[in-house]
């Protein structure tokens, strides 16, 4: 009746987990507890929950974000206490069981959870806004997509409490996540969360890349599409053409681990290579999937912050459309040590140190930007600098490691734990915080405070040097990576120094939390409103709609003439909300709680797979069919917005914005 | 004031860099072998390569924003300027041409330190070979000229090549003596190789660097690199032993086992190497000089048991 689910897969006898499941109990009821006090669940449910407003999933996809961050970064806490005290004899307070199961979680929850859910979260907020649309194209998989991704996270948290998650690191390489070597639940939790939550990025994909082909305003050329946006359209064609090859790789392992297949195994003629191959041919393209929107954002605010436009735009398109293509031809530096022939990894060494080109351009790009313009030290562009400098080590690094006889000596060691977080959290995590700040007034209509941004800025750069050089250092001593206890003297004090660095971390995390609750404290505050749209004096179209944007977007669709088109209006003096023109019934989708019940039922699936209950998946399996037929039967699913609503809602912005004049 | 504070503060700085150096032996850029120190060279080179541009990008970097800040009003402002050709060229050209050079050097290293290809030795010394097993989790050598076998201690002769053959009994490991160079995964069912020498003497660590499972982090061995009399005492050593390795004993060798003690097998069953390579593809094996797949003979160790 409950398949492999007993009591015992209840991890009462570990402290830690305890400790966990009490703290996630109390602030679950607290937040319950809240929003019934306040009688909010009907506004959460009609206006988030079931929303397929880009903006409210945006918001959505930020929150689980931040929480994803919360949890992965606590895994890394408890990975470099534990490094920092198993030393010579003494075995840490994480035996290998519950160690290898963080060190995979951080992995996974990281890449898919945090960074994957950030990266949407902002192209959902930003991308409709800059090309003048009024919604994504398909609103309701745009609500689907989000609710797959937050069931697969919830899925990965169920496993703290009931049974365990995989303990093979985050990308499972078999033979050991096979059946034979990994008998438990840990691998099927991994398994139905990357599957589910890869759906939904999928879809993200098709759905983006739709936007930004059909749905640009009239005018708005490929070369006058801003940089962000060009970004986020080469990361969805990345999507489309990497998340198949994962959805490929993962559902081949679970044949063998479900129904006893041979793809990967060590006999029946499995090849574990071919896993490397496939699970990398996603793999590498991931981290450009994560990296360019990184990119376009850093690009916006430096041009923003520098007072002039982007040094060479189209270097910077083509750059962007350069790293794209490569990056799909690099994939086999992540196993040079496999006994590939030398031409071989002479191939795939030499084409990923020529991604270093394009990337480089990029820097000089920004640099270039910046020279002989009026650079403001706003507390985004300390992320920018702080980025700039950062990722060129991490890049250095990377080229190192593309050459292979250097691999040869630094594969799996500490050295590439040291890079990648380098360019991770140097390129991807300090252009999504940078992109946060950029963005926020856009999304709700208030600034962010800058002191403590800066402040979290400064404890995230300054902990990230302290936590991450010294890895580069041990990974020269030979220190291979996932070891959960050591006994090598030479290790010891470097590994105490990055501790030191991941609690410096620690206080950036904790500065971030105070920056967003000092935010909303002093949202009402003259100085922090944003009453124009346009705080920062920016220069694309997201900016010359009011913050927050009405749920239509733009009253009137903009025309595009030129490059970064809401400069040369400004400069042109041309009033792109003057109240009164000629407006027209509006054509908006309804909400639907389609998205959220089909994710609730995939997450019932999932549950019941990895636990081989199978009439509950079965349950899940046919909600979610049924859901599907019903959604397609539904007709009524969209509807205009009368010129009335439309004169309203615009002249309330108006009043707005002359009390906001008048004040000055 | 000042005569006093600069020597303590010279006194400090050499203090603390002999602190920092004294204790410190950075494995992989302190090779002990040929193999390994043209691997350290080849890290070196490309290091300094990139640092001729990534030194002043960070430089240049702090410079303009420091330079062109709002508040500094005397700097050249162009509000519309964000278009050069030449400077276009440059910096395309600067990245395209180091990638250029480490292209050429990846190209010849990747040659060079091929780790399937046999190193040059002095002409009357023979190389030796060692087989390796990685099993959950320690590592089983086998030197197969001299019908032993060890147990995370692997003893090689200074100055010698080793030809290594690798397999797994298990799940995926990888290989590693830090110190000697390349490493290389070791998987069931395949073998892979590796060439290495040991020019110095010496005691290094050995280790999986690919995890594989609940005892990864004690699957280590030390690599005992020694003159040619000390390395035959040595097999003298092991040949004393009273243990075997055998069709009995191998499988209760193969069983999972954490931190396990070095071993010594003074007998090893010839052929055991391919019978565990070849039991995961239908008692057959790859003969890689000719390319043919082959029958392994089925000897004492048919009765090993396949790890299902």
């Amino acid at each position: 009746m409950l398949g492999k689910l007993t009591l015992s897969a209840i991890p009462y006898d570990v402290p830690i987990l305890v400790g966990t499941f009490i703290g996630a109990a109390i602030a679950g009821l607290a937040v319950v507890g809240l929003i019934t006090y306040y009688g909010k669940w009907g506004y959460l449910w009609r206006e988030w929950l079931t929303s397929v407003d880009h903006k409210r999933i945006g918001v959505m996809y930020i929150v689980v974000a931040l929480v994803a961050l919360f949890r992965g970064f606590a895994d890394a806490i408890m990975m470099r206490s534990q490094l920092a005290l198993a030393y010579a004899g003494n075995p840490g307070y994480l035996p290998p069981h519950h160690y290898d199961q963080i060190f995979s979680a951080h992995g996974t929850i990281m890449i898919f959870f945090m960074a994957m859910a950030f990266m949407q979260g902002l192209m959902n907020i930003v991308v409709p806004l800059q090309i003048g649309a009024r919604d994504v194209a398909f609103p309701f998989v745009n609500t689907l997509s989000f609710w797959m991704t937050t069931i697969s996270f919830l899925l990965v948290n169920v496993s703290l409490f009931i049974g365990e998650f995989s303990q093979c690191g985050w990308l499972a390489y078999p033979p050991l996540s096979e059946q034979q070597f990994s008998p438990g639940v840990g691998v099927d939790y991994y398994i139905w969360a990357v599957q589910l939550s890869g759906v939904g990025t999928l879809l993200t994909g098709v759905n983006f890349f739709t936007t930004i082909v059909k749905m640009r305003a009239p005018g708005m050329t490929y070369m006058r599409m801003p940089v962000f946006t060009w970004t986020i359209f080469c990361t969805t064609v990345l999507i489309m053409v990497a998340f198949p090859i994962l959805t490929v790789a993962i559902a081949l392992l679970g044949l063998d681990r479900y129904l006893g297949m041979h793809f990967f195994t060590n006999d029946g003629g499995g090849n574990q290579m071919l896993y490397l191959s496939l699970i990398w041919g996603w793999g590498h393209p991931e981290v450009y999937i994560l990296v360019l929107p990184a990119f376009g954002a850093f690009s916006e605010i430096t041009q923003t912050f520098s007072r002039k436009p982007l040094f060479g735009y189209k270097t910077m398109v083509y750059a962007t459309a350069s790293i794209m293509v490569l990056s799909l031809l690099v994939w086999a530096h992540h196993f040079f040590t496999m006994g590939a022939g030398p031409n071989v990894n002479t191939f795939f060494g030499i084409m990923t140190m020529v991604i270093a080109v394009p990337t480089g351009v990029k820097i000089f790009n920004w640099l270039f930007t910046m020279y002989k313009g009026r650079v403001e030290f706003h507390a985004t562009m300390y992320w920018v600098i702080g980025f700039m400098i950062t990722f060129s080590i991490g890049g250095m690094t990377g080229v190192m490691l593309a050459i292979p006889a250097a691999d040869f000596v630094l594969h799996n060691s500490l050295f590439v734990i040291a890079h990648f977080h380098n360019v991770i959290i140097g390129g991807v995590y300090f252009g999504y915080v940078a992109a946060m700040n950029f963005w926020f007034p856009k999304a709700f209509g208030f600034k962010m405070n800058e002191a403590w941004g800066k402040r979290a800025f400064w404890f995230w750069l300054v902990g990230f040097y302290f936590a991450f050089m010294p890895i580069y250092v041990v990974g020269f001593e030979g220190m291979t990576r996932r070891m959960n206890h050591y006994d090598n003297p030479e290790w010891h004090p470097w590994l105490l120094i990055s501790a030191f660095g991941a609690a410096l971390i620690a206080l950036g995390v904790v500065c971030q939390l105070t920056q967003i609750y000092v935010s909303i404290r002093d949202r009402n505050l003259a100085e922090n409103r944003d009453l124009t749209g346009d705080p920062w004096n920016a220069r694309t179209l997201e900016w010359s709609t009011s913050s927050p944007p009405p749920f239509y977007n733009f009253a009137i669709v903009p025309t595009v003439h030129e490059l970064d088109a809401f400069a040369h209006d400004k400069e042109a003096g041309i009033d792109t909300r003057k109240v009164g023109g000629d407006y027209k019934p509006i054509h908006m989708p309804k909400n639907t709680a389609c998205g959220f019940l089909i994710g609730a039922f995939s997450f019932v699936l999932g549950f019941g797979a990895i636990w081989y209950i199978w009439w509950l998946a079965a349950v899940g399996l046919i909600g979610i069919i049924a859901t599907v037929i019903a959604r397609s039967a539904d007709n009524d699913v969209d509807y205009y917005v009368p010129v009335s609503e439309i004169v309203r809602i615009e002249q309330e912005h108006s009043r707005n914005l002359m009390a906001a004049q008048a004040a000055e | 004031m000042k005569k006093k504070i600069l020597p303590r503060l010279t006194k400090l700085v050499s203090l603390s860099s002999a602190v920092l150096l004294a204790g410190c032996t950075w494995d992989t850029l302190d090779p002990k072998g040929i193999v390994g120190l043209q691997e350290k060279n080849l890290i070196m080179t490309a290091l300094f390569a990139m640092l001729l541009v990534v030194v002043p990008v960070c430089i240049l970097t702090l410079l303009f924003a420091w330079q062109y800040r709002q508040s500094n009003t005397s700097a050249e402002y162009l509000p519309k300027w964000s278009h050069s050709n030449k400077i276009e060229v440059v910096i395309w050209a600067i990245p395209s041409l180091i990638i250029l050079f480490l292209a050429v050097l990846t190209y010849q290293t990747c040659h060079s330190l091929d780790p399937y290809k046999p190193l040059e030795a002095e002409a009357n010394v023979k190389p030796i070979h060692v087989d390796v097993v990685a099993l959950d989790w320690k590592w089983l050598f086998v030197y197969p000229d001299e019908g032993i076998a060890t147990v995370n201690q692997l003893a090689l002769p200074v100055n010698t090549p080793v030809d290594f053959r690798i397999t797994s009994d298990s799940v995926m490991n990888s290989f590693f003596i830090p110190q000697l160079g390349t490493m290389i995964y070791a998987m069931a069912g395949m073998q892979t190789q590796l060439h290495l020498i040991a020019n110095e003497a010496g005691d290094f660590q050995g280790e999986s660097s690919n995890f594989s499972g609940r005892g990864f982090s004690d699957m280590r061995f030390r690599a005992l690199a020694m003159p040619a009399d000390q390395y035959s005492a040595w097999i003298e050593k092991v040949k004393a032993s009273s243990e075997q390795l055998d069709s009995a004993s191998y499988p209760k060798l193969a069983a999972p086992s954490e931190a396990n003690p070095v071993e010594y097998f003074s007998h090893v069953d010839a052929g055991l190497f391919d019978e565990i390579v070849a039991k995961y593809n239908d008692g057959m094996i790859m003969d890689k000089s000719t390319g043919k797949m082959l029958h392994v003979q089925q000897s004492a160790m048919s009765d090993m048991n396949m790890k299902e």
